[in-house]
């Protein structure tokens, strides 16, 4: 067991390192002048900072020492610059990170207490119409195209009902919290302004629950199931022999025992949802790096993607690895190999 | 287990036993290899269909669906239903080309590295390793953005993506066949090593891939629908669902733009992922009796 985990840390560092050697490698082999992602266009005539920017990055050198500059360059931070904010990567990303990172905690959240209650029904009901109707809706949401959902329920809640604000994170006009998390919605809360909570709260709601919508299935199946076995429990039917009430047996007794390996799915919900961010922030105009990395993508910004891409990637694997080992810690029997 | 007994059907009789696969997939199964036969038919012959004319001005401009229209029209007056059905055609081969050639790449891959072990085993399971340390969607652009857009290169980006999920699939497989007794007799035998994994292992590992791969059909074609929409797969005027969700995007108090593509996606990943389900009801059933 512990071996498995050191074995898993000490892997992470390497993942990286291919991470990172990818990125380089699809930034090499793009058509475009790199000098062109470094420097900008107004200061191309300038040859002092032109001979300055080849020299930093290398870009008289061969392939083996442009990698160990491009490598050296990204240990400490420095990911380019972008074609479209003409700004460093590292800088543009670290601004956005946080609006993202505030939608997904959001969409888990939803996505967790949905799914468990809609799991815990459907065990208590299983095999009627709410059991049925329950796998359906979780369903559709893992396989609704989150880019034409998100569109769809905007249209609806938004448009026609107008129970949502529109797209973004805060009505126009509005100057954002100060604040330290960078989520707008408990700094809003530090700062005391109870207003300006609710309103990025609404902003957020309809994307949260388009993003959390898709995870719900993923729980839910989980909790259902789990439940099942342990209410074929001999410690259920002890409780049932006591003259429990089947409300007391399902939550005080199945459901302890059926939220564990639901607490180890998180961290796999968690990286689905950092892949579906990135199209429901396009469609929300949501200010994070998903929505950088798509208008990056258009306009073929080849340093921003990269960026994204590592940061992106990173986060994946640190969630990966969590989970991996929470599974293997809170199923001891399986066996850890490969 | 009796993989053997559910390798895919080949020569004589294979159609009685296609059919009795069918035959035995629960209602839903049955459901979704409806949706995807008619998906099947309309990217062949959808040409000939007499619909509009998916590229040309068919009415007015941004027509609520009705009478004439179906689904409507988009911004330019081209009929909706008529370009969701010759969307198919763009959207479903791409799918299809994905898959395949992941499963054929991955599993050759996944063989090599765990018939041959070592040196091999490293280098391959390693680099899938590193792939798959990617979030698919971001992988998919970055190399998509490299190669430039155009559905192919979208493809190809796919293919970057999905290829080690089937290496890592073949390669447990041949692990666990590879030390059955028909295999230690073979060895006996003196049959080659390239004869032994071709002729007595392969075989018998291939049900695990299929149920995957149909599984996967649905998120493919959702993923290349979702680097049209982002702009890196088929490119205007195609009629390619991604792209069409993003026209809609940008016409968004015109929801029918939008929301024929929309339905088209969701039927092929909801048939993709009920076909997955009965495929290994039918083959786990088996399995235990």
């Amino acid at each position: 067991m512990l071996r498995y985990i050191i074995r898993r840390v000490l892997g992470v560092p390497f993942l990286l390192l291919g991470v990172a050697s990818v990125a380089f490698l699809l930034a090499q082999s793009t058509k475009g002048d790199p000098l062109s992602a470094l420097v900008p266009e107004r200061m191309m005539n300038n040859t002092e900072i032109v001979a300055a920017v080849k020299a930093q990055w290398g870009l008289d050198q061969p392939l083996p020492v442009r990698y160990g500059i491009y490598m050296k360059n990204l240990v400490q931070g420095d990911m380019g610059t972008s074609f479209n904010t003409r700004r460093p990567v590292a800088r543009d990303i670290a601004d956005r990170l946080p609006a993202t990172l505030e939608l997904v905690f959001a969409a888990m959240m939803i996505g967790t207490a949905v799914g468990v209650g809609i799991g815990l029904l459907s065990a208590r009901f299983r095999h009627t119409l709410f059991d049925n109707g329950a796998r359906g809706f979780a369903l559709l949401g893992s396989s609704l195209p989150i880019f034409w959902s998100g569109l769809i329920m905007l249209y609806i809640f938004s448009v026609q009902l107008k129970w949502t604000p529109g797209t973004g994170r805060l009505d126009a006009r509005t100057a954002p919290p100060e604040g330290v998390t960078g989520f707008y919605t408990v700094d809003a809360l530090l700062a005391g302004d109870w207003p300006l909570f609710v309103q990025a709260a609404s902003h957020l709601t309809l994307p949260a629950l388009v993003l959390g919508w898709s995870v719900i299935g993923i729980v839910a199946r989980l909790v259902r199931s789990s439940l099942l076995e342990a209410l074929g429990q001999d410690y259920v039917r002890t409780a049932r022999a006591k003259g429990a009430s089947e409300r007391i047996v399902l939550i005080n007794h199945a459901l302890r025992n059926a939220l564990i390996p639901v607490l180890t799915v998180l961290g796999f919900t968690f990286a689905y949802l950092i892949t579906g961010a990135v199209l429901t922030e396009a469609i929300f105009s949501w200010p994070g790096i998903g929505s950088y990395a798509v208008s990056a993508a258009r306009s073929l910004d080849y340093p921003a993607i990269g960026g994204v891409t590592i940061v992106g990637a990173t986060a994946f694997l640190l969630a990966n690895l969590v989970t991996d080992i929470a599974y293997a810690w809170a199923n001891p029997r399986i066996k850890v190999s490969g | 287990m009796s993989v053997a007994s559910a390798t895919a059907p080949s020569g004589p009789g294979s159609a009685a036993r296609l059919w009795s696969v069918l035959a035995r997939l629960p209602l839903t199964g049955q459901i979704g290899v409806a949706i995807l036969v008619f998906w099947a038919i309309t990217v062949v012959s959808v040409q000939l269909w007499p619909i509009a004319d998916p590229l040309m001005m068919a009415g007015r401009r941004l027509q609520p669906p009705g009478g004439d229209h179906w689904l409507g029209t988009d911004a330019l007056g081209r009929d909706v239903l008529s370009r969701t059905l010759h969307g198919a055609a763009y959207t479903i081969p791409v799918a299809v080309m994905v898959v395949v050639s992941a499963v054929v790449i991955g599993s050759a891959l996944g063989a090599i590295a765990g018939y041959f072990g070592g040196w091999w085993d490293s280098v391959i399971m390693r680099t899938a390793d590193v792939t798959l340390s990617f979030p698919p969607i971001l992988l998919a652009m970055t190399v998509a953005a490299t190669l430039g857009p155009g559905l192919p290169n979208a493809g190809l980006a796919m293919i970057v993506v999905w290829w080690p999920i089937y290496a890592r699939l073949m390669r447990a497989q041949v692990l666990e066949v590879r030390t059955r007794e028909h295999v230690e007799a073979a060895v006996a035998g003196g049959a080659g090593r390239w004869r032994v994994l071709i002729v007595h292992i392969l075989p018998l590992c291939w049900t695990p891939t299929l149920i995957n791969a149909t599984m996967d059909f649905g998120q493919v074609a959702l993923l290349a629908a979702s680097l049209s929409f982002i702009g890196l797969g088929a490119v205007p005027p195609s009629p390619e669902w991604g792209s069409m969700i993003a026209e809609g995007a940008a016409k968004f108090y015109s929801w029918w733009i939008a929301f024929g593509p929309g339905m088209a996606i969701l039927s092929v990943v909801l048939a993709t992922s009920f076909l997955g389900d009965g495929l290994r009801d039918v083959f786990d059933r088996r399995g235990g009796r």
